[in-house]
C-alpha cells in the first residue's frame, strides 16, 4: 500500500520532543505511506483557543488550513491536536472563507493510532520492544475522539511488550495546557497522583497517545526521581528487533 | 486590599492539594462512589439510552418552561397552594421571612436544598431570631461547624467519623464514648427528633416539579424529607426555576438516573411526591404549602442560546465526583454554593464572569465530567465558552492578551516560530547551564516547581527534516 500522508508535527513536540514525530515517520514509513512534512506548518491553535484568546487562534488554524488543505490525509502523533482541528475548526472558522476546507480538512485528519488502525488497517508493525508497560489514557484521545481500543490493538500486537493495566488509566495527567502554569499547584497534585498510579504498578514503562501528556508526566517523574519512565506510542512502534539501540525515554532523548 | 475570589481561590487551591490527609478521604469516597456508580448503571439496560432520554425530556422542559412553570404554578393553587415568584435571592428571602413572622414561626426544620444555600435564607431567617435546623445529616454536621456544605449531594465528604465525633462531643453531648457510625447517628436522631416536633415550618428543597400534575418530588435517603414535609403546619419549598419537568411519567426515568448517578443506588430510599397543602378529609400534610421559584440570573442563562443547556442539570452530583480538580482541591475551595464542574460553568453566569472567570480556568478540560453528566451537558466546552466570554469582554490579564498577540503573530509567519523556537531553547539551556532554573529570572520557574526541565534539544523536528532531505 503506498499511501500519501501529510505530517502534522505539533509545535511543541517539533520544539521539545523531535524524537516523537521522527519514531512517527519510521512507523509510516515502515507500513508504506510517503511521508510529506509541509514545513510551513506551526500550531494548532489550541493554547490560544484553550485560553479563551479565539481571535488569536483563528488566524493560526486559517494558517493550519492554508498549509495542509491540499493533503490527501494529515496524520498527527496528538489525539489533543487532532481533536482541535476536528472539532473547533468547524467552529471556529464558522465564517472564514476557508469554512469549507476547514470541515474537509477536519474529515481527513487522524491521531497516529487511528489513522494506523482505522484507516491504513495495520495493527502489526513490526515492532519488538521487550519491556513493561503500562498505558495512560490521554483524555482527549479519549473522551473528544473516542480512541479506546485503537492503541491498546497496537500495543498488543508488540512482540515483547507485557501491557500492565493502571488504575484510574482515564484520570487526567494534570497537564491542561495553560492550566499546568495558572494552577501550577493543582497540576502538580494532580501529576503527582498519576505519578502514584505509574510507581504502584512498577512498570518501566508509561506511554500514551498524547505527547503533552507523556512531557508533564516525565516531568513530575524526573521531579520525583522515579524508575518509571515515559515513552510515546510512537516510540515504542519505532523499536525493532535487534536494531541495536536501547529504547530511549522522551527523558534520555539526545539531540 | 481585600483579597478577590481568584486570589483565594489559588490560595486555598494549594494548601488543600498539598494536604494528603484530606486527599485520602476524598479518595476513599470517591473509590467506593466510582464502584457504586458503576455497580449502577450496569443495572440500568441501556445507559445512554436512559441519558438520551433525559436529556430529552429536560430540552423540552427548559425550551417551554414559561409554559410548564405556569401549568405547575395553575395546579398548585387549584389545590390551595401558593406560588411566589422571586427574581432574586432577597426577594425570596423576604418572602419566606414575612411568612415566617406572619405565622410567628421560631422554629424551622430544613431538608437538604442547594437553593437555599444559594440566597443564603438560614441566615436571613437567623436574624429574625428564627432558629433553622438543617435535618440531613451531612448538612446538620457542616451546620454545626459553622461551613457550608462540600459536596451538592454529599454535604460532610470531607470529614472522617473521627472529626465528626469530636464535633459531636464538642456540640451536642460530651458524653459520646464511641465513633461508630450508629452510635453518631442515634445521637443526631434525637436531636433531630425535637426539632421535627418543635418546627412550625419545614423548608425543603425540590428535585423535580411537576408541571401536568403540579406535584413536587423531593429524594432523600434519611426521611428528613418527609418529616420536614408533613410534621409542621407549614411547608415552603424553595427551588430554581428550571426543576420543572413535564409529565409525571418523566419520573420514571429521571428518578432512578438521579440516583444512579448521584450515589449509584437503583432508587433514592425515600421519594417522594406532595401536591399541595392538606386536602379537607385527609390526615396528614402541611396547613399552609408555598412553593418559591427563584430565577436569580436564571433566565439570563435560559437568554444565551450556547449555554441554555447548563440548565438541564438535575444537581446529581457526578460531575464533582469524577473530576480531577475537585478530588484533589476538595468542595470548599472553589469558595461557591456550586462547586466542581457544574459549578464552574454556572458560577460566572450567576454571580459575574469578572470575579468568577478564574473557575472556569480552573481545569485541564479532561472532559470527565460531560462523559458522566446524566442529562449529557457538554460541560468542559461551557468550560471554554466561558473562558472565550471572558477574554472577549477584556476582563482577561492585559499582559496575557499581549502575550496571545505576540504568539499570533509568530504562528502564521513559520520563519518567526521557528527562529522564536530556537532561540528560547537556546537561552533556556544556557539560563540552565549557569544553574539559574528554578529562580526568577527562568520563565519556565512555574513548570519547574512541580516538574523537571522540559528537554531542550539542540534541533526541532523541522531542522532536522530539512537536513535529511537535503542529504537525500
Amino acid at each position: 500500500m503506498s499511501r500519501k500522508v501529510s505530517l502534522f508535527v505539533p509545535c511543541f513536540v517539533d520544539q521539545l520532543l523531535p524524537e516523537v514525530a521522527v519514531d512517527t515517520v519510521k512507523v509510516l514509513r515502515r507500513v508504506g505511506c510517503e511521508v510529506d512534512f509541509p514545513e510551513d506548518q506551526t500550531c494548532c491553535g489550541q493554547p490560544a483557543l484553550n485560553t479563551g484568546y479565539w481571535g488569536e487562534a483563528r488566524p493560526c488554524a486559517e494558517h493550519f488550513v492554508r498549509v495542509f488543505k491540499n493533503a490527501e490525509v494529515v496524520v498527527s502523533p496528538s489525539g489533543s491536536c487532532v481533536s482541535v482541528i476536528r472539532l473547533f475548526y468547524p467552529e471556529l472558522l464558522a465564517h472564514s472563507s476557508l469554512r469549507e476546507d476547514a470541515i474537509s480538512l477536519a474529515g481527513r485528519t487522524f491521531e497516529f493510532s487511528e489513522f494506523l488502525v482505522k484507516v491504513a488497517e495495520v495493527t502489526q508493525v513490526g515492532a519488538s520492544f521487550p519491556h513493561t508497560v503500562t498505558y495512560h489514557a490521554s483524555c482527549h484521545g479519549l473522551r473528544e475522539l473516542n480512541l479506546r481500543s485503537e492503541p491498546m490493538q497496537l500495543l498488543r500486537e508488540v512482540e515483547g511488550l507485557k501491557l500492565i493495566p493502571m488504575v484510574r488509566s482515564e484520570e487526567c495527567c494534570g497537564f491542561g495546557g495553560t492550566f499546568a502554569a495558572k494552577f501550577a499547584d493543582i497540576s502538580g497534585a494532580m501529576g503527582n497522583s498519576k505519578a502514584d498510579s505509574v510507581d504502584a504498578i512498577g512498570a518501566e514503562f508509561v506511554t500514551a497517545i498524547d505527547p503533552s501528556c507523556l512531557m508533564h508526566l516525565q516531568g513530575i517523574l524526573g521531579k520525583r526521581n522515579a524508575a518509571a519512565r515515559t515513552i510515546h506510542l510512537a516510540s515504542i512502534l519505532a523499536q525493532q528487533r535487534g536494531a541495536g539501540s536501547s529504547p530511549q525515554g522522551l527523558a534520555e532523548e539526545k539531540p | 486590599m481585600t483579597q478577590t475570589a481568584a486570589q483565594r481561590f489559588l490560595e486555598d487551591a494549594a494548601v488543600k492539594s498539598a494536604d494528603l490527609v484530606h486527599r485520602e478521604i476524598i479518595r476513599r469516597g470517591m473509590d467506593s462512589y466510582d464502584a457504586a456508580h458503576l455497580k449502577g448503571r450496569a443495572r440500568i439496560k441501556d445507559w445512554e439510552a436512559a441519558r438520551e432520554k433525559c436529556q430529552e425530556i429536560k430540552r423540552e422542559a427548559i425550551n417551554h418552561l414559561d409554559r410548564y412553570l405556569v401549568q405547575f404554578e395553575e395546579k398548585v393553587v387549584a389545590r390551595g397552594g401558593h406560588v411566589y415568584w422571586a427574581a432574586n435571592a432577597e426577594e425570596a428571602c423576604t418572602y419566606v421571612k414575612d411568612l415566617a413572622l406572619r405565622f410567628g414561626v421560631r422554629t424551622v426544620v430544613k431538608s437538604k436544598s442547594m437553593v437555599t444555600e444559594e440566597i443564603h435564607l438560614s441566615p436571613a431567617l437567623e436574624k429574625e431570631g428564627i432558629k433553622v435546623w438543617e435535618t440531613d445529616l451531612g448538612e446538620f454536621i457542616v451546620q454545626l461547624r459553622n461551613e457550608g456544605p462540600y459536596h451538592i449531594v454529599t454535604p460532610a465528604m470531607h470529614l472522617n467519623r473521627g472529626q465528626i465525633a469530636t464535633l459531636f462531643r464538642e456540640k451536642l453531648d460530651p458524653a459520646i464514648a464511641s465513633d461508630d457510625p450508629a452510635d453518631l447517628m442515634a445521637v443526631a436522631r434525637r436531636k433531630l427528633r425535637e426539632a421535627f416536633f418543635a418546627a412550625e415550618m419545614g423548608i425543603s428543597g425540590a428535585n423535580f416539579l411537576v408541571a401536568d400534575a403540579g406535584v413536587v418530588a423531593i429524594s432523600t435517603n434519611e426521611g428528613n424529607g418527609r418529616l420536614c414535609t408533613s410534621v409542621p403546619p407549614i411547608h415552603v419549598v424553595i427551588t430554581g426555576i428550571e426543576k420543572v419537568i413535564p409529565r409525571l411519567e418523566d419520573l420514571a426515568v429521571l428518578w432512578p438516573v438521579l440516583a444512579t448517578s448521584g450515589t449509584g443506588q437503583g432508587i433514592t430510599t425515600y421519594s417522594t411526591m406532595i401536591a399541595g397543602p392538606r386536602q379537607p378529609g385527609e390526615v396528614d400534610g402541611a396547613k399552609e404549602f408555598h412553593v418559591v421559584l427563584v430565577d436569580n440570573g436564571r433566565s439570563r442563562l435560559l437568554a444565551d442560546a450556547e449555554q441554555r443547556e447548563v440548565l438541564h442539570c438535575i444537581r446529581c452530583g457526578a460531575c464533582l465526583n469524577i473530576c480531577p480538580v475537585f478530588r484533589h482541591v476538595g468542595g470548599h475551595t472553589y469558595g461557591t454554593t456550586y462547586p466542581g464542574p457544574i459549578g464552574s460553568v454556572l458560577t460566572p453566569h450567576l454571580n459575574g464572569i469578572k470575579e468568577f472567570k478564574h473557575l472556569s480556568y480552573a481545569s485541564s478540560l479532561c472532559g470527565a465530567c460531560s462523559s458522566v453528566c446524566p442529562v449529557k451537558i457538554d460541560l468542559h466546552h461551557h468550560l471554554l465558552e466561558n473562558r472565550r466570554n471572558a477574554a472577549e469582554a477584556g476582563v482577561t490579564k492585559s499582559s496575557e492578551r499581549m502575550i496571545f498577540r505576540m504568539w499570533r503573530a509568530a504562528m502564521v509567519r513559520p520563519r518567526v516560530y521557528a527562529f522564536g523556537g530556537w532561540s528560547m531553547r537556546k537561552a533556556l539551556r544556557m539560563l540552565y547551564a549557569l544553574g539559574l532554573a528554578g529562580t526568577v529570572v527562568d520563565p519556565m520557574r512555574v513548570w519547574n516547581r512541580y516538574r523537571a526541565p522540559v528537554p531542550l534539544p539542540l534541533q526541532s523536528f523541522r531542522a532536522r527534516w530539512r537536513k535529511d532531505r537535503a542529504g537525500n
